[in-house]
C-alpha cells in the first residue's frame, strides 16, 4: 500500500499513480462500529484494505485533536464511526459528539479543507454490510480529492 | 447629537454613578477604562477611592473586554480576609454578554458584580488605521462629528466612522449589555437576536482552494504570541490546550500546519461561547483580523442549534447539550 506519487518539476502539475490508494484512519467506537468492522470481517465481505482502525469506547471520546492530528501526520482521510442516535452504550455520548462533529466539520469546510476529507458515519454492530458499504464511499471520496496535501506537516 | 458629544454625556454619568457606588459603599472596586498611553488605546483601571473616579473615561478606543478580569479574579479584586470584593463594571455590550456567558459557565457570581450598562457606538479598529497610517507616529486621536481624526508630525487624516469601526461592531445587534444594575442611558432586552450573516454567506460561497487560499493568508503572519488567548474573556482554563505537552497534539513552532491548527481548535473552543467582543482581533501584535471566524461561531451555533452566547442565563450552552433530532446531514449514508 506504498504511496506512488510522481511529482513534475513543475509543483502545480501533480501526477497521481492510478492505483494508489488513500490511506485513511477510521475511529470505530468500541460497541456498534468496531464490532460492525468484525462482523464484516466475519462475513467475508470485501472493503478497502487501505483502512486502519483506532479503537475508541465511544464516539464522545473523539477529540477534535485526533482527526487534525491524523492529517497533519499523513493520513489521506479519516473516518469516524459509531453507534447510531440513541443506540449509544452510553446513552448520549454520541448526541454529544454529533454537535462536535457538525461544527468541527463546518469549521473544517470554512477553513477551506476540501469535504470529503473528513467523513462521519453511524454503523451499529449488526449491520457489518453497511460499514463496508460505507468505507467503500469514504475512500472513493478520498480517493477523488487525492493525496493529502493542505494540512500535512512539512518536516 | 454627535458621536463625540454622545461619549461626553455617557462619561460623565459612569462617573456619578460610580462615584454614588463608592459613596454609598455598594460597592468596594469600579473596573472601568482610563487614557491610554499611547493614542488609538484605554487602559483598563482599578477604582478604591471616590476621588479617583474622574481618571474613567469612555471613548470609541474602549476595545479591552473587562470580563477578563474576573474569570479568573485578579488578586487585586480578592481580600484575604473579606473574600470576593464587591465589583462595579462599567460594561459596554460585549462585555455584559461575557459576564453572563461566564456566570452561565459557572465561572462568576453576578451577585459581586454590579453591571454599569453602556450602549456602545462601536469601536474603532486601530490596526486598521494603523495599517493605513503606515509608518508615520500617530500623536494624536479624536473623533467629531462622523469622523475619526488622526493627526500626528505634518499629517492629519480622517476616516469615516462608520467605515472604520470594527467588523464585528458593523454587525453588532447587542450594544448595551443585556443584564444591567444601572444604567446609562438607554438599555435594550434582548431575548433572541436576528442576524442574516451575509458576510459570512458571501466568504462561504467561495470555492474550498479560495477559501484555503484566504484563510492561509490571513493567519500566515501570526507568531502564535497567544496574546488573542490573553485577551479573551472566555479564555480561563488553568492549562491551555497549547501550554498543555502530555500529549502533545500539537507542535510549538510557527509552521503552517500548526498554525491552522492552533486557530482552528481555538474557533472549536470558542464555539457557542464567544461573545464577539473583537478584543483578539484588536490587540493582535501583527494584524490579524479573526472576525471573520467569530463571525462564523456565532452563526453556527445560531443557525444550528438557536443559541446566542451571553443572553440567557437560564440557557444552557449549546456544547454541552444535545437534542435527538439535530441536523445530521453531514453523516455519509448509504445510496
Amino acid at each position: 500500500m506504498s504511496k506512488v506519487v510522481f511529482e513534475t518539476e513543475d509543483e502545480e502539475e501533480v501526477k497521481v499513480d492510478k492505483d494508489w490508494k488513500p490511506r485513511i484512519l477510521a475511529f470505530l467506537c468500541n460497541w456498534c462500529s468496531y464490532a460492525g468492522a468484525d462482523l464484516a470481517g466475519v462475513s467475508r465481505i470485501q472493503y478497502p484494505a487501505t483502512v486502519r482502525v483506532v479503537r475508541v469506547p465511544c464516539t464522545g471520546r473523539i477529540n477534535p485533536f485526533f482527526i487534525l492530528k491524523a492529517l497533519t501526520d499523513g493520513w489521506d482521510g479519516v473516518v469516524v464511526s459509531g453507534c447510531h442516535p440513541g443506540d449509544c452504550h452510553y446513552i448520549s455520548g454520541n448526541l454529544v459528539a454529533r454537535r462536535r462533529f457538525a461544527l468541527l466539520n463546518e469549521l473544517l469546510e470554512f477553513f477551506g479543507i476540501e469535504p470529503g476529507r473528513v467523513n462521519f458515519m453511524w454503523a451499529s454492530a449488526a449491520e457489518g454490510e453497511r460499514f463496508a458499504v460505507l468505507i467503500e464511499k469514504a475512500t472513493e471520496r478520498v480517493k477523488k480529492l487525492g493525496p493529502n496535501k493542505r494540512f500535512l506537516k512539512k518536516w | 447629537m454627535g458621536i463625540e458629544e454622545e461619549n461626553q454625556k455617557i462619561e460623565k454619568s459612569i462617573r456619578d454613578i460610580a462615584r454614588d457606588l463608592l459613596k454609598n459603599k455598594e460597592v468596594d472596586v469600579i473596573i472601568g477604562y482610563t487614557e491610554g498611553t499611547v493614542p488609538l488605546s484605554t487602559s483598563p483601571i482599578i477604582i478604591r477611592d471616590e476621588k479617583d473616579v474622574d481618571k474613567l473615561v469612555w471613548n470609541n478606543f474602549c476595545y479591552i473586554n473587562l470580563a477578563k478580569y474576573l474569570a479568573p479574579r485578579m488578586p487585586q479584586l480578592v481580600d484575604p480576609e473579606k473574600g470576593e470584593l464587591k465589583v462595579g463594571i462599567v460594561t459596554k455590550g460585549c462585555v455584559g454578554r461575557a459576564l453572563i456567558q461566564l456566570a452561565i459557565e459557572k465561572q462568576i457570581n453576578l451577585d459581586n458584580v454590579k453591571i454599569i450598562g453602556i450602549p456602545c457606538n462601536g469601536i474603532v479598529n486601530r490596526r486598521r488605521i494603523e495599517k493605513e497610517i503606515g509608518e508615520k507616529e500617530i500623536l494624536e486621536v479624536s473623533v467629531s462629528e462622523d469622523n475619526i481624526i488622526v493627526k500626528g508630525k505634518n499629517f492629519e487624516e480622517s476616516f469615516p466612522f462608520s467605515e472604520y469601526i470594527n467588523e464585528l461592531c458593523k454587525q453588532c445587534k447587542i450594544k448595551s449589555p443585556p443584564k444591567v444594575d444601572s444604567c446609562v442611558g438607554e438599555c435594550g432586552e434582548y431575548e433572541s437576536v436576528f442576524d442574516e450573516f451575509n458576510d459570512v454567506k458571501e466568504f462561504e460561497s467561495k470555492t474550498p482552494d479560495e477559501k484555503w487560499e484566504y484563510i492561509n493568508d490571513l493567519l500566515s503572519t501570526c507568531t502564535r504570541c497567544y496574546a488573542c488567548r490573553e485577551a479573551c474573556p472566555m479564555c480561563y482554563c488553568n492549562l491551555c490546550f497549547v501550554d498543555q505537552n502530555k500529549p502533545i497534539w500539537f507542535g510549538k513552532t510557527t509552521d503552517q500546519t500548526e498554525i491552522l491548527m492552533f486557530h482552528l481548535i481555538r474557533a472549536m473552543h470558542m464555539a457557542g461561547r464567544c461573545v464577539a467582543c473583537g478584543a483578539c482581533s484588536s490587540v493582535c501584535p501583527v494584524g490579524i483580523d479573526l472576525n471573520l471566524i467569530t463571525r462564523k461561531l456565532e452563526q453556527m451555533v445560531k443557525e444550528r442549534y438557536n443559541f446566542t452566547s451571553g443572553i440567557d442565563i437560564d440557557k444552557f450552552p449549546p456544547m454541552m447539550d444535545f437534542e435527538m433530532e439535530d441536523e445530521q446531514e453531514f453523516m455519509l449514508e448509504e445510496d
